[in-house]
């Protein structure tokens, strides 16, 4: 049984200019020990999805349709004691700005001792050598002394680690990371993803990393979903996604990347901006940019498919395969132009 | 008389923010070394990138070079003349020479002026033809960046993340610059939205000869527009190469590192290559290190001479500079590999 | 901390200075005699002359004024009063216990209005709670505090007799009629609320502000994410630092009000600074002026420094770079 699966799921909002839909019919599934990435561009509804099977939402004007299973257990509908209970303990989420993530004016080793003492029957002292020994494991010098510290006293990078210790400090079985490193310089990006895939094979979490980067996620993810306007466009295990992708977006995506080992002389364009989510185009959402589009685009949602002969790759479009398969020749060669374009 | 080549000279630039302790006086007690010791040179018509993280100074720099900022220290040579010490009242002319594209298109723009206005200011302030000239530019101009001239009345926040940075470039254009520097232009934009971008400005560098300072703290993008790559480190320049040359043959550690660092959107190359992952976080430049200022993180440190002597600028020919007392001797490394290095620092 | 301190007492020394001394520059630049006002309308020009010596008025004004400083560091008197020759110090001193009751009590009322109603409108944006409660504020705000002295004055201790409708009992002292803690109060609860009503409108607006603001941070956020309950969510994380900022507002304000609540005082017949102030002007009685000048101004300026202190001693951000 997967260790979470999600079936179907919607989050609107209702908002002085309509209903919001931020997320619109998602699906995914992921495995004990395992990293999903869910990767798009903003707006596309990928943080709203976590949002809300942690129920983290607003509660007012938000209405959430669909399901998702943890262990069995639905957290979309279950009582929020319940899901107190699971939050911090057995699904942990850590944010993208660790300089806001933090209270400014508690300790560290308070903020981390209040995760502990949330979910575990234990003394202060317990939770203060517990907390110790986090700190230690995501590599900071001198972690008891540094308990006694705000955050203001720590960097960037050792702020993110310290969201990390205090997400894992329950031993979770999925922790949720909501663009981790997109605030952090590079080399400290390096770290905290080091540290990641150190703490996940110490640990044994399951992931979901949440980011816009597609060069974090093909080297952190075994599967990744591939998230536009609120909905899959396409869903893969890793490999399959960079070598072989099936989606105009996701060709748009990899196209428009500059890399470090080739040289084009332009970037592929999408042209256009992400649609609005208050009134979606009809049909395909990808349609109004896309250079393949077609009638039945228009007028039919398409629905998330498997590709002929693997059965883990889904995508969510109407052209014919040999159209694909020699798009995406042109794309991994380079001479890729972003379709009619 | 031929215009020279270089078109922006930059010796020994340097920019101390003091910082202050007293009850009744201040008095200055240490300063902060934003930009220490950086020189370069710009040809026309050419891209340097620069390349660095927090606190490297990049953006103190360029502001220096603009003169938005007054330098402590150092030679400024735009076009053949030396701004650096010249007042504000004869840099307005040259101003019209160089301009700047920000990083936020939502705040470098005035959210209470319409478009059409904020592309127009300057041509305004330097009374650079009638009222209906301007705007005939200035509609002109919104064409070039792709955006509808009909458009000339909206405010900035009917646009999105990546117009209102169209609308930035346009402003830079309007009064046909030499020089743009452009600072993290597309770090705050999607990565379709940044493409875009980037394609704008390497179209219209070609179309109108312009030559740009570009300040990005991603490899991948900076690679993609620069023809020349400078990599800073807190205040001082690691780094200085052709674009290829940079990347395919780094001379200094730091820049090895970051290269190593860039996450690759290619599974299997991310899982052959052993990423090189440096320890601790970026100094402040308040404090910082002793002689080689990356030396505490570097692989190749070497106890007595990486914190003793300041490392020397070495040239490896073809305009490839770095300083370090012990280069790297091949790419790409292991981080294992970076820390053999040979006993005595490589002789100039 | 310890230089930060000692540069607030030093810009407050000269921020003392340049009060005093503006208040004597406005003082002489007004076209009044005192000496007249003191001896009254009928007095000779004789009278006039003998009484402005009498009161050193004869001598230049960066003389009179170097008196009066030289008797303030020296005797620490602030001389006599113009109008009744008491002296200065004692009919401050006098006055001020009563404004300080006032105040104080006000302080207190006004913040047992303003935090329940600001921090339940800001969970409960919109509802029925909210809008009432803006309309309130709305009221408070623009209701000057005179009408509103009148009114309650006129329709709870007048009509209803429920309260007494003016006057001032001391608080100890159970001489002359009234005395004691019981009667102190009585009397007082009208003043309290009337000068509280402003005050109140003005915090709930706050409070619901930086509460409703506090609440989307990322902080809480990550409270919820941990598992914690709404309670301790907000009373751990939200409210914490959301009444930071009400901190040094409050410190202000009692500052500012122990200056005098002028309109309350006139209205109730309360015989504190305010009413003092009022007289004083009238009677351009220098003395009896440039002492409760003084005395709000050491009163605003030590609150100001307890606040600055306190404010840096709670949030750790200030008080560890």
């Amino acid at each position: 049984m997967a260790l979470l699966e999600v079936r179907d799921l919607k989050t609107h909002f209702r908002t002085d200019d309509g209903i919001v839909k931020a997320v619109d019919g998602v699906s995914f599934s992921i495995e004990k020990g395992k990293t999903l990435g869910i990767v798009g561009e903003s707006g596309c509804g990928k943080s709203v999805t976590c949002l809300t099977i942690m129920g983290l939402n607003a509660s007012k004007g938000t209405t959430t349709t669909g399901e998702a299973l943890f262990k069995g257990e639905d957290l979309l509908t279950m009582n929020s004691k319940r899901l107190r209970e699971i939050r911090g303990n057995d699904i942990a989420m850590i944010f993208q700005d660790p300089m806001t993530s933090l209270n400014p004016v508690h300790k560290i080793g308070d903020q981390l001792g209040e995760a502990i003492l949330l979910h575990r029957d234990v003394t202060k002292r317990q939770a203060r050598a517990r907390s110790t020994e986090l700190l230690k494991a995501v590599g900071i010098p001198h972690a008891e002394r540094r308990l006694d510290d705000f955050p203001h006293q720590f960097s960037g990078g050792m702020r993110q680690r310290v969201m990390i210790a205090m997400a894992l400090v329950n031993d979770p079985d999925l922790l949720i990371a909501d663009e981790p490193t997109t605030a952090l310089d590079v080399t400290t990006q390096a770290q905290i993803l080091n540290l990641m895939d150190r703490l996940q094979d110490e640990f044994g979490s399951a992931i979901i990393m949440i980011t816009h980067d597609l060069g974090v996620v093909a080297e952190i993810a075994d599967d990744i979903v591939v998230m536009y306007a609120a909905k899959v466009v396409e869903q893969a295990p890793v490999d399959d996604l960079f070598k072989q992708p099936r989606h105009p977006y996701t060709w748009g995506l990899l196209g428009s990347l500059p890399r470090l080992n080739t040289d084009v002389d332009r970037l592929v364009q999408i042209p256009g901006s992400p649609p609005s989510l208050l009134n979606p185009p009809r049909g395909c959402r990808f349609n109004p940019r896309c250079s393949y589009v077609f009638g039945r685009c228009k007028e039919e949602e398409p629905g998330l498919m498997p590709v002929t002969g693997a059965p883990e790759h889904l995508q969510a479009c109407f052209l014919d395969d040999e159209t694909k398969e020699l798009e995406n020749r042109k794309l991994q060669a380079g001479s890729y132009a972003g379709g009619a374009g | 008389m031929a215009a020279s080549e270089e078109l922006l000279v930059v010796e020994d630039l340097k920019k101390h923010f003091p910082i202050t302790r007293g009850i009744i006086f201040q008095k200055q007690v240490a300063s902060v070394k934003a930009v220490d010791g950086v020189s370069f040179t710009v040809n026309r018509g050419e891209t340097l990138g620069v390349v660095g993280e927090s606190g490297c100074g990049k953006s103190t720099m360029a502001r220096c070079i603009m003169r938005l900022l007054d330098p402590t220290g150092g030679k400024i040579i735009f076009d053949g003349r030396d701004i650096t010490k010249i007042s504000q009242a004869d840099m307005r002319p040259i101003r019209r020479e160089m301009m700047m594209i920000f990083q936020d298109p939502y705040a470098s723009l005035n959210p209470r002026k319409r478009v059409g206005f904020i592309v127009g200011e300057a041509l305004e302030v330097n009374k650079m033809g009638t009222n209906a000239e301007i705007k005939r530019r200035v509609q002109e101009l919104l064409d070039i960046v792709g955006l509808n001239p009909e458009h000339y009345n909206r405010f900035p926040h009917e646009f999105s993340g990546g117009q209102r940075q169209r609308i930035g470039v346009a402003r830079a254009l309007a009064v046909n610059p030499k020089l743009i520097v452009c600072d993290e232009p597309v770090s705050a934009l999607d990565v379709s939205v940044q493409a875009q971008v980037l394609n704008l400005l390497k179209d219209l560098q070609d179309e109108f000869n312009l030559t740009y300072v570009f300040i990005a703290h991603d490899l991948n993008v900076v690679r993609h527009i620069s023809n020349r790559v400078m990599v800073m480190y807190l205040g001082s320049v690691a780094e200085s190469a052709g674009r290829d040359e940079l990347y395919g043959e780094p001379k200094h550690p730091y820049t090895g590192a970051l290269l190593s660092a860039v996450p690759v959107p290619d599974p299997e190359l991310g899982r052959q290559r052993k990423r090189i992952v440096l320890e601790g976080d970026v100094p402040s430049p308040i404090n910082p290190p002793s002689a080689c200022r990356f030396h505490p993180r570097c692989p190749r440190f070497h106890e007595g001479v990486c914190d003793v002597t300041d490392p020397p600028l070495r040239d490896f020919g073809r305009e490839h500079t770095a300083a370090c007392h012990y280069p790297l001797e091949g790419w790409p490394l292991t981080e294992a590999q970076m820390r053999q290095r040979s006993g005595e620092p490589v002789a100039s | 901390m310890f230089r930060y301190l000692i540069r607030r007492l030093l810009w407050a020394g000269v921020l003392f200075i340049a009060v005093t001394v503006i208040t004597y520059v406005i003082f002489f630049i007004i076209p009044a005699d005192p000496a007249r006002l003191a001896v009254g309308q009928r007095a000779t020009p004789e009278t006039v002359a003998r009484a402005r010596h009498f009161l050193g008025l004869d001598k230049p004004v960066p003389v009179q004024y170097m008196l009066f400083m030289k008797r303030l560091v020296l005797h620490h008197s602030l001389g006599r009063s113009f109008t009744n020759r008491q002296d200065v110090n004692k009919v401050i001193l006098q006055a001020a216990p009563v404004t300080a009751s006032l105040v104080f009590g006000g302080v207190i009322l006004w913040m047992a209005i303003a935090l329940p109603i600001g921090i339940l409108s800001a969970l409960r944006p919109r509802s029925l709670l909210d809008r009432t409660a803006m309309i309130f504020v709305l009221i408070g705000i623009s209701a000057p505090v005179v009408w509103i002295g009148l009114i309650l004055q006129y329709f709870i201790g007048y009509k209803l007799g429920w309260t007494p409708n003016a006057g001032y009992c001391d608080l100890l002292d159970t001489q002359g009629g009234c005395g004691g803690p019981v009667d102190w109060a009585y009397h007082l609860i009208l003043p309290w609320t009337t000068f509280a009503i402003l005050f109140a409108a003005i915090y709930v607006r706050m409070i619901r502000a930086n509460v409703m603001d506090t609440m989307n941070e990322d902080y809480v956020r990550t409270a919820r994410a941990k598992g914690a309950p709404e309670s301790q969510v907000m009373r751990s994380h939200v409210l914490r630092n959301a009444l930071l900022p009400v901190v040094t507002m409050l410190g202000m304000d009692i500052g500012i009000a122990l200056g005098g609540a002028i309109f309350t005082e006139y209205v109730f017949g309360l015989p504190g600074l305010g009413r003092l102030a009022v007289s004083s002007i009238e009677g351009f009685d220098l003395p009896m002026i440039e002492g409760i000048v003084i005395f709000s101004t050491l009163c605003i300026i030590a609150f100001n420094v307890l606040v600055d202190v306190l404010y840096a001693w709670i949030d750790p951000r200030i008080r560890l770079s």
